[in-house]
């Protein structure tokens, strides 16, 4: 459910890191409480973001919510087939469901989010 | 063939589908105008489908949509926060009277001094509710009551020089009309949080207010359904960095006869007719949203403002008023309809409205508690606030539950909303509904609880009696039909 190799946010976001890129996007978790997933706004390539800042919004059956960025960094590639087909993100959430790639800004932002484990139970 | 009887069918086909080439609903008389020479028939256009059908198709079509409708004459309609109470008939009828059907707003004042009068003395009465004695009935709509509100305090602070105050403070668990009124009168939104029992956090409120602070709007009673015990000291806080207190009317319900917002601090509100004072809801209204201000704010109220002077009743615009917001003097029979609610019942009624709708909202929070969770465990105001979490746990969400509701004739309770609360079902009864309607709709939910151990897949799949049972919601979001096209 929520797996090893990947950092996670109190908000409920992923981080990959790959070098000094960074894949993010909403846990299993966070597309199970929103539900069926309807709509997804996602920043421009180039955008700068910082730390625990609203990148987009995502829209479910149920509500709207804000997205906010694991890490801060410049937008370098975003996820269009999220935008096309929402529903990606509820089937796969760590995989094709990703949104956007970040140039990590600072990778000691990293400390500042959970491992797996810690996540996990955050959700007791 | 065999034609198989069903009384209870319903003919579901589409208009378009109804449609056979040549028929029609309608003769015109013969033109008694000279014949014109037509444009060129190339500028017609002969692409569009439109249905050809007779009268008789055309009224049953519409009537049986029409009795497809759940409404509150129909069915208890338990929906949180919207106050789906009875609207008595009189309010219709005192309305359609012609003296008020049957005028212009553009006549002049001399012409229409009863619609004057009535709209003057709905200001009065409103303003003694809510202890804010300067009212506006300008505004359409509950949203519109808070836009108005809102540009009332900046116009404040800026006759103060002291437009720095940009920014408007809001709960966390506020109705989102608040946060995107704010933004539209051009403020800059900060959330304060709510504490465990979902009152506001009174630190966090203290850390938050400083000279930039506009206004704050809070919900009274909160979006939760409960009086917010440190009222007085959360609009003290305001006061004293300057800001102003809005508070958002929308439970008005809960407060006639017995607390007057002006009396907690409150500097400006709105009150939804169409909730509070049995207007019509739902299918479109039309809503209003009258704001209502203090003496010291009453100036800056959006025109017109009814008003009683010594050559009879007038239309005035308010000497710094903030202008109009609308055309013409908002939804003037709506008003009709809540003056004739609010006389019918004078103070002692209206008191017992919300004596009634407090005690039928507890009544079913102490029926449901050993079953379901509740947002806040303590007394509530006129709605209470469910959370479906204990059923979540056993596979069925809360949307499950409100679709099942709708088998027993229930309409589903607001859901998924405030959204601090997970699987929110938010009941408000109102004071119209009897004891038995209460008991039945507590049953009811008790059984659905039941349900969900004994046979899950029941509540999964419903409503199963209904025109339309489940829905894909996801599908009618991502892929809405949006127009009807002929079968390829």
């Amino acid at each position: 459910m929520y797996p090893d190799d990947l950092k996670y946010s109190k908000e409920h976001e992923w981080v990959r890191v790959d070098g000094n890129i960074a894949e993010i996007g909403v846990t299993v978790f966070a597309q199970d409480s929103l539900g069926d997933v309807v709509f997804v706004e996602l920043p421009e390539v180039g955008t700068k973001i910082r730390q625990f800042d609203k990148f987009g919004e995502i829209e479910s059956v149920k509500a709207v919510s804000d997205l906010y960025s694991p890490v801060g960094g410049t937008v370098i590639e975003v996820n269009s087939n999220t935008v096309d087909s929402p529903e990606t993100v509820n089937d796969d959430p760590y995989g094709r469901g990703w949104l956007i790639k970040v140039e990590l800004a600072d990778i000691g932002q990293l400390d500042a989010l959970m491992d797996s484990e810690t996540y996990e139970s955050s959700l007791e | 063939m065999t034609i198989v009887a069903n009384p209870g069918d319903i003919d579901r086909r589409l208009l378009m589908d109804r449609s056979v080439p040549g028929r029609r609903a309608f003769t015109l008389p013969e033109s008694d105008v000279p014949a014109q020479e037509m444009p060129d028939s190339s500028l017609l256009r002969d692409d569009l489908e439109l249905p050809e059908v007779s009268q008789l198709d055309v009224i049953r079509y519409f009537s049986v949509l029409s009795q497809l409708n759940f409404s509150i004459d129909t069915n208890f309609y338990p929906l949180g926060s919207c106050t789906m109470k009875y609207n008595p008939k009189i309010n219709d009828e005192l309305a359609s009277l012609p003296g008020l059907a049957d005028i212009h707003p553009l006549q002049p004042d001399e012409t229409v001094q009863g619609a004057l009068r009535l709209l003057t003395s709905l200001q009065d009465d409103l303003g003694e509710i809510t202890g804010l004695p300067g009212v506006s009935l300008a505004p359409l709509a509950g949203a519109q009551g808070e836009y108005a509100g809102l540009l009332i305090a900046r116009a404040y602070h800026e006759s103060r020089n002291d437009a720095g105050r940009t920014v408007a403070i809001i709960p966390d668990s506020a109705h989102g009309t608040n946060p995107a009124s704010a933004a539209m009168a051009g403020l800059d939104v900060v959330t304060v949080r709510s504490d465990d029992s979902g009152n506001v956090d009174v630190e966090d409120l203290r850390e938050l207010a400083d000279d930039r602070t506009a206004v704050f709007m809070l919900t009274i009673p909160s979006t939760l359904g409960l009086f917010e015990p440190n009222i007085l000291e959360i609009t003290k806080i305001i006061h004293d960095t300057g800001g102003l207190v809005y508070a958002d009317g929308a439970n008005l319900n809960a407060l006639l006869g017995l607390v007057k917002l002006g009396d907690l601090g409150v500097d400006i509100c709105h009150s939804n007719l169409h909730k509070t004072f049995s207007t019509p809801h739902g299918g479109g209204g039309p809503g209003s949203g009258p704001v209502m201000v203090s003496n010291e704010l009453a100036k800056f109220l959006p025109k017109p403002v009814a008003r009683k002077t010594e050559n009879g009743y007038v239309l005035a615009t308010p000497e710094s008023s903030i202008g109009a917001i609308n055309g013409f003097h908002g939804s003037f029979s709506i008003a009709a309809r809540a003056y004739a609610y609010i006389k019918a019942l004078g103070l002692e009624g209206l008191r017992s409205v919300s004596e009634n709708a407090i005690i039928g909202a507890n009544y079913i929070q102490a029926g449901l508690r050993d079953k379901y969770n509740l947002a806040a465990d303590r007394y509530c105001m006129h709605e209470t606030v469910l959370s479906a979490t204990r059923q979540k746990k056993r596979g069925v969400a809360g949307l499950d539950i409100a679709k099942r509701l709708l088998d027993f004739g229930i309409h589903a309770p607001t859901m998924y909303f405030p959204m601090i609360v997970d699987e929110a079902l938010m009941v408000e009864p109102t004071e119209s509904e009897s004891k038995e309607t209460l008991d039945h709709f507590i049953a009811v939910m008790r059984q659905i609880d039941d349900e969900i151990n004994s046979n899950p897949e029941l509540v999964h799949g419903a409503p199963h009696d209904l025109p339309v049972t489940r829905l894909d919601e996801a599908k009618a979001a991502r892929k809405p039909i949006l127009r009807w096209t002929a079968d390829e």
